[in-house]
């Protein structure tokens, strides 16, 4: 007595839904990458285009002569990975320390964490605003990355997935007189690759993704990243629409490349803190 | 919510018989080593600049010099109009927006969830798409598309008959396009996370229901709902911290205009902090944000606890 799941108008009804809901999604991409290759005029004629159109070119040169589009493309993926990268040895090295010791202020560390998860970032803006200007890291890469290398999601979703890790291995690690270091990082961090992974994806996107840190930080344009840059072209009086396009278009390519590599660990690591529950 | 469970699964070395000789002090350090570079961090960048923060929320400028002035910022705040227009659309977005977007990607988790659909992976995908535009572009794109002189929503508006709608300079509207905005990009996102709870639900529940003749719909609302309520309680409390901390969205689309009517506690502080360096009133605004998502994420917790202990 095996029923079917769902009759065929229901299953066309939801792949229906399913597709609304997918052009819902995918219309402004497809907007977005259409209107990247006309003149700004272009985009607000009636009818408006529906394909691409021979101005890409154009776009692009415009944007790389107001904002210097190229330079900013290359701080906003420096920043991002030097901020990765740290910020991803940072979270495992405190989440294994968290899931494999016992220590004293231990108790004191997970609390921080647990502190930063559950307070916003924004009640630091002034303060650590002023702490920059103290230190005269204004308009430096340094006070972009600084803050945020600690990352308490990082070193929760590090510290599940060394808690599962058998300690019979580290164990024998040191029997065989690996230091505690040289440990972590060639007996245990290889083992936890899917965290890492999701981590490394994470930070990534919350790194090119920041906005009002940077957009407070850097004054000079040629330090600025893309979304600094991007919004001081909304703000001008004459807005360039198709260089926006196109400015947005190249913003959000490197994150979509990363997510449909990664989907699996992206899903993942979403999930890390959610459904555990 | 985060699976934290302190202490409990923190595994110290079994005393096997090699390890029993090695002098157990010295594990009472080496935790440091791996924590201690995190912890400098957190020292330095977190918990100093929030004392600063809270101390400096009880001090004012006066000609250049700090002076304490207790509780003056708070009570400032509760006679400040544009503060309340912030908190107004706030709890707009809270009301309107949250419960919709949740309501929809459940909808749209349910149907993700259908075994006999073909290329699962392709259409979670494309549905979780908009979770992965740069902030700041997918608000540009929307700013273009929603343009009132002929911009691509008006047009289509147009075709249709209808009269062109001044989304981003009518408050309303503004209001609504925020609104628009914000459900495109994350109802995908919360329906992966809704996704992911339906598929730890075992398959056996649905085929009992089934057995029992219950509809899709039936077994939906009656059997599966319930057991997804920490998933679904989730969604709303983190969502509802990402309304509380607005500023991307709405600052780029609109600046918090026309009239303040997309205004945030965030853009107001940054307005207050970094336009008018009122240093001591922002970092009350501030403050009081941390109170309402302390107090709204609590409130909803017990919420949906209580129902949960019947």
């Amino acid at each position: 007595m095996t029923r079917s799941p769902g009759s065929f108008v229901g299953r066309l009804f939801v792949r229906a839904l399913l597709l609304v809901g997918a052009v819902v999604s995918l219309v402004p991409f497809l907007w977005m990458a259409i209107a990247a290759t006309h003149s700004s005029a272009d985009l607000f004629h009636s009818p408006p285009p529906f394909l691409p159109g021979g101005r890409l070119l154009d776009n692009l040169s415009r944007l790389q002569e107001t904002i210097g589009f190229g330079r900013v493309m290359v701080n906003s993926v420096g920043i991002a990975v030097v901020q990765t990268v740290l910020s991803s040895l940072v979270s495992a090295m405190c989440g294994y320390g968290l899931a494999k010791y016992r220590f004293r202020g231990r108790g004191l560390v997970l609390a921080a964490v647990l502190a930063t998860m559950m307070i916003p970032f924004q009640v630091l803006l002034v303060p650590l605003f002023q702490m920059m200007a103290s230190v005269g890291w204004i308009d430096s890469y340094q006070a972009v990355i600084l803050p945020f290398l600690a990352n308490s999601f990082g070193i929760l979703l590090m510290r599940q997935g060394f808690v599962g890790f058998p300690d019979e291995l580290i164990e024998s690690a040191r029997v065989d007189g690996c230091g505690e270091l040289r440990t972590f990082y060639r007996v245990v961090l290889p083992c936890v690759r899917p965290q890492l992974g999701a981590l490394v994806i994470f930070t990534f996107m919350a790194a090119w993704n920041s906005f009002i840190w940077p957009l407070l930080m850097l004054n000079s344009e040629d330090k600025y990243t893309v979304p600094v840059a991007l919004n001081t072209l909304t703000g001008l009086s004459r807005v360039d629409y198709s260089g926006l396009m196109l400015g947005s278009l190249l913003a959000t390519l490197p994150l979509m490349a990363l997510f449909l590599l990664f989907q699996r660990q992206f899903v993942a690591g979403l999930l890390g803190g959610a459904v555990k529950g | 919510m985060v699976a934290l469970d302190s202490g409990k699964h923190t595994v110290v070395p079994a005393p096997s018989p090699r390890t029993a000789r090695r002098p157990r002090r010295r594990q009472r350090h080496v935790g440091w080593v791996f924590a201690g570079p995190a912890a400098a961090l957190f020292a330095l960048f977190f918990a100093y600049p929030l004392g600063a923060s809270l101390l400096q929320s009880f001090t004012a400028e006066d000609a250049g010099s700090l002076r304490w002035v207790g509780l003056d910022q708070y009570q400032r705040l509760l006679h400040d109009p544009a503060f309340a227009d912030a908190l107004v659309n706030t709890g707009l977005i809270l009301v309107m927006q949250v419960p919709v977007m949740v309501g929809l990607a459940l909808l749209l988790a349910a149907l993700l969830n259908q075994s006999w659909l073909r290329f699962r992976g392709t259409w979670r995908a494309v549905h979780f798409l908009p979770a992965v535009t740069t902030l700041v572009a997918y608000a540009v794109v929307f700013q273009v598309l929603l343009k009132t002189d002929n911009g691509l929503v008006n047009q289509m508006l147009g075709a249709v008959g209808l009269s062109p709608i001044d989304w981003l300079n009518d408050p309303t509207w503004a209001r609504v396009s925020l609104i628009l905005t914000l459900t495109w990009r994350w109802t995908g996102y919360n329906a992966v996370i809704l996704l992911a709870g339906l598929q730890s639900i075992g398959k056996e529940q649905y085929e009992a229901a089934a057995l029992d003749g219950a509809s899709t719909f039936t077994t939906y609302t009656r059997v599966i709902l319930p057991q997804l309520r920490p998933v679904v309680l989730f969604c709303v409390i983190t969502s509802t911290i990402g309304t509380l901390q607005l500023f991307d969205e709405n600052y780029v689309l609109t600046r918090g205009g026309p009239d303040d009517a997309t205004l945030t506690p965030v853009v107001y502080l940054y307005k207050v902090g970094f336009q008018q360096f009122d240093f001591g009133y922002a970092a009350a605004i501030a403050w009081v944000v941390v109170a309402l998502i302390a107090a709204i994420s609590a409130a909803q917790y017990f919420a949906f606890g209580r129902e949960r202990r019947r």
